[in-house]
């Protein structure tokens, strides 16, 4: 009996602290920015992307990142998807005419359909933000072991809206290129100069276009670029582990029942 | 082919007994998977059921998604992309087979530490050991490379740093790792055949674990006494077994139905906690990452490839006699495969009569603190390279030797065993009384004459 709780226990906190190390990892990196925890619908396991705030976001992005800053991994027709920004046919195909894309079969320009993807764009040396909001980690709470993304997300879109909101207005120059300092940035200094400050974009749902709301609009947004199947995913979780939760149960039963008679118990 | 005497199968139908003297594989399945296995199997007997499923699940996803993928270096980061966004279920493929990997180490690090407790390493089953650490390896070497394969930061640079582990083998190491890169740096080569490899190494696993199968199916499981099952007859062993259908196929689903629970919460709602959001960076051989750390399941032996540094004495001790072709980064490399070869020569080192740790006192407590070290050094081996970490490291990878080396060999002098049960029987009755003995130990009220 001693022997047998030996066991379990040690086994137990080995996994258990087997999942804290595993994490851990994350927690390495620097320790000088500071992400605010902004609240979005779409954390936890029950959480759901806001529709109006990612058409909002695409807003965003559309009259102001993507002056520099390319989508190149999304496709146009996604943003017509079920659980992502949900736009009509018509819509999609007049949005993507917004932009010109380069087409090797005519050798040349033309406008962009919705089976194109949204343009690479690398004149201005900024990084692309498909992947942006995964490519982050906002936290790596309790005690570095991360577990709270269960709940929270990994912090990709906490990140970019703080990056956003966290400029102080002071500036330096360092061998001719102009650094601003951003409360959010490992480092403190970015080559980026502030891309928001508040009343930039007027919303078609009449949202507040205060900074915080831009800057957490586009956030959302940018992390359903990163993840559009989300909705997807945590449907088939929930699914999955109800139905697996059921099994468990039957299969305990099955298991009690079948072994009781060489436990020499009643079933 | 076992040596526990039990009923072979006897083909009944016209068709059975046609096909059994054709080729006797309905009687072949028939006596694997009605085993007689002993009874007294607690829940850490649970791990390999769990690791068989884990091999079907990635080889299955992989195939999968090795439809999808393109291996090279232009298109492999974006044909993940691909899979993530347009592929039916893709990014559920790609989840799956990406967490797969990390339930797969924890199943097979809960199955070795289970061997080393109860001494399922120890004679007569050295060969179902050494295959299984044969395997170990194997998914080591397929899970490093797989991890190359979408192409990110942390592959192309977790690629260069382990690669470049080969270079510090003496004479042959600039070769070595040419060939195994297939140029001098991480390039197209190199994703190719880590692509390739990472496709056939799994086949070459699922042969090895039929023949582990086949060597513990032969010397019959241990079990949580490390008594064997009495084979005098076929009654006699009945006593200590039950049939593994449906006995313990029954218990394994059950146990992993429950670990699936586990699995689909983490693939359903953080299916990227246990990645680097690094890996979400395409591959930039001009861009290093700040750290580069490997992934979870490689850190305790990360940790003690790094331990071994120039400042420490026996690294010096060493290079000093070996005339400087063993330096401290050959030394570390060498400990780190020594870490692996010491785990699969225990059965030699381990001097006891007696298998498991139940019955040996002393052991269990040095035990506790190899699984406290193990998990020390995975800690270890996602901090920085610096103090106090590199001591820590220092000391935790000589634990690591010392148990097997030192320990192990000492152990089986100085320990004094408890007494052991003489059956399997006795063990489990201990446990479930059987109810004539409840009965007749309780105040009875039979009449008096």
């Amino acid at each position: 009996m001693i022997n047998s709780m030996f066991v379990g226990k040690s086994t137990l906190s080995f996994f258990v602290v087997l999942f804290l190390t595993a994490a851990s990892s994350f927690a390495a990196g620097g320790g000088d920015n500071y992400v605010k925890d902004y609240k979005f619908s779409f954390e936890g396991p029950f959480g759901s992307f806001d529709q109006n705030q990612l058409q909002r976001g695409l807003k965003v992005y559309t009259e102001i990142c993507s002056a520099c800053h390319g989508l190149k991994y999304v496709p146009i027709r996604t943003l017509g998807d079920e659980g992502g920004l949900g736009y009509s046919e018509d819509q999609v195909r007049a949005y993507a005419e917004n932009y010109e894309i380069f087409d090797p079969e005519l050798d040349d320009y033309r406008p962009a359909k919705p089976t194109d993807h949204f343009p690479e764009i690398v004149d201005a040396g900024a990084p692309d933000l498909s992947l942006m909001a995964k490519a982050r980690a906002g936290f790596h709470g309790p005690m570095g072991t991360g577990i709270n993304q269960f709940v929270k997300g990994i912090g990709g879109a906490e990140y970019i809206a703080s990056l956003l909101a966290g400029y102080t207005g002071e500036e330096k120059e360092e061998f001719g290129t102009v650094f601003y300092e951003n409360t959010a940035y490992p480092g403190r200094w970015i080559a980026m100069a502030p891309p928001l400050y508040g009343e930039d974009v007027d919303f078609d749902d009449g949202h507040s276009n205060e900074l915080k709301y831009e800057a957490m609009d586009v956030a959302a947004f940018l992390t359903w670029a990163a993840e559009p199947k989300m909705m997807a995913r945590k449907h088939v979780g929930l699914r999955a582990v109800l139905f697996l939760i059921l099994l468990s149960a039957l299969l305990y039963a099955t298991n009690k029942t079948l072994w009781a008679p060489i436990k020499k118990r009643s079933a | 082919m076992a040596g526990i005497p039990h009923d072979h199968y006897e083909p009944g139908s016209k068709g059975e007994k046609w096909l059994h003297r054709r080729l006797p594989i309905v009687g072949l399945l028939y006596d694997t998977i009605m085993l007689p296995t002993p009874k007294n199997l607690n829940w850490m007997w649970i791990w390999g059921a769990v690791l068989t499923f884990c091999l079907a699940l990635q080889i299955i996803t992989g195939i999968v998604l090795a439809m999808h993928y393109t291996p090279h270096v232009d298109q492999a980061f974006a044909s993940v992309e691909h899979i993530m966004r347009n592929v039916n279920g893709g990014h559920m493929l790609r989840y799956l087979h990406a967490n797969g990997a990390s339930l797969f180490f924890i199943a097979v690090y809960a199955h070795i530490f289970r061997g080393l407790y109860y001494g399922s390493y120890k004679e007569p089953r050295e060969v179902t050991w050494i295959i299984g650490m044969l395997i170990y390896v194997l998914m080591m070497a397929t899970a490093f490379m797989g991890y190359v394969l979408p192409w990110g930061q942390m592959s192309f640079w977790g690629a260069t740093v382990i690669t470049g582990l080969f270079g510090a083998v003496p004479f042959i190491g600039d070769a070595l790792q040419t060939l195994l890169l297939g140029g001098p740096a991480v390039d197209n080569a190199t994703l190719n055949r880590f692509f390739s490899l990472h496709y056939l190494l799994p086949f070459l696993i699922a042969g090895l674990v039929i023949v582990h199968i086949w060597a513990f199916h032969t010397t019959g499981n241990n079990n949580p006494t490390g008594v064997e099952v009495r084979r005098g007859s076929k009654e006699e062993a009945e006593k200590d077994t039950v049939p593994f259908w449906p006995y313990y196929i029954i218990k394994d689903v059950f146990a992993l139905a429950v670990i699936m629970v586990i699995f689909f919460t983490v693939v359903g709602f953080m299916p990227n906690y246990l990645g680097h959001p690094d890996n979400y960076i395409e591959a930039n051989p001009l861009a290093t990452p700040a750290h580069i750390v490997p992934e979870w399941y490689f850190l305790p032996f990360y940790a003690i490839l790094r331990a071994f540094t120039a400042d420490v004495w026996v690294v010096q001790i060493v290079s000093f006699l070996t005339g400087g072709i063993i330096d401290a980064k050959f030394f570390g490399v060498l400990a780190m495969f020594g870490a692996i070869l010491v785990m699969a020569i225990a059965p030699w080192l381990d001097t006891s009569s007696v298998r498991s740790a139940r019955y040996r006192p002393m052991l269990k407590l040095w035990f506790a603190i190899l699984v406290v070290d193990f998990i020390l050094l995975m800690w270890l081996g996602a901090m920085p390279a610096e103090e106090p970490y590199a001591s820590l490291s220092l000391i935790a990878s000589a634990y690591w030797f010392a148990y097997f080396l030192v320990i192990l060999p000492l152990l089986g002098v100085l320990e004094k065993p408890l007494p052991q049960p003489m059956t399997i029987e006795e063990d489990f009755n201990k446990k479930h009384p059987p109810k004539e003995l409840d009965v007749s130990s309780s105040p009875t009220e039979v009449p008096a004459e």
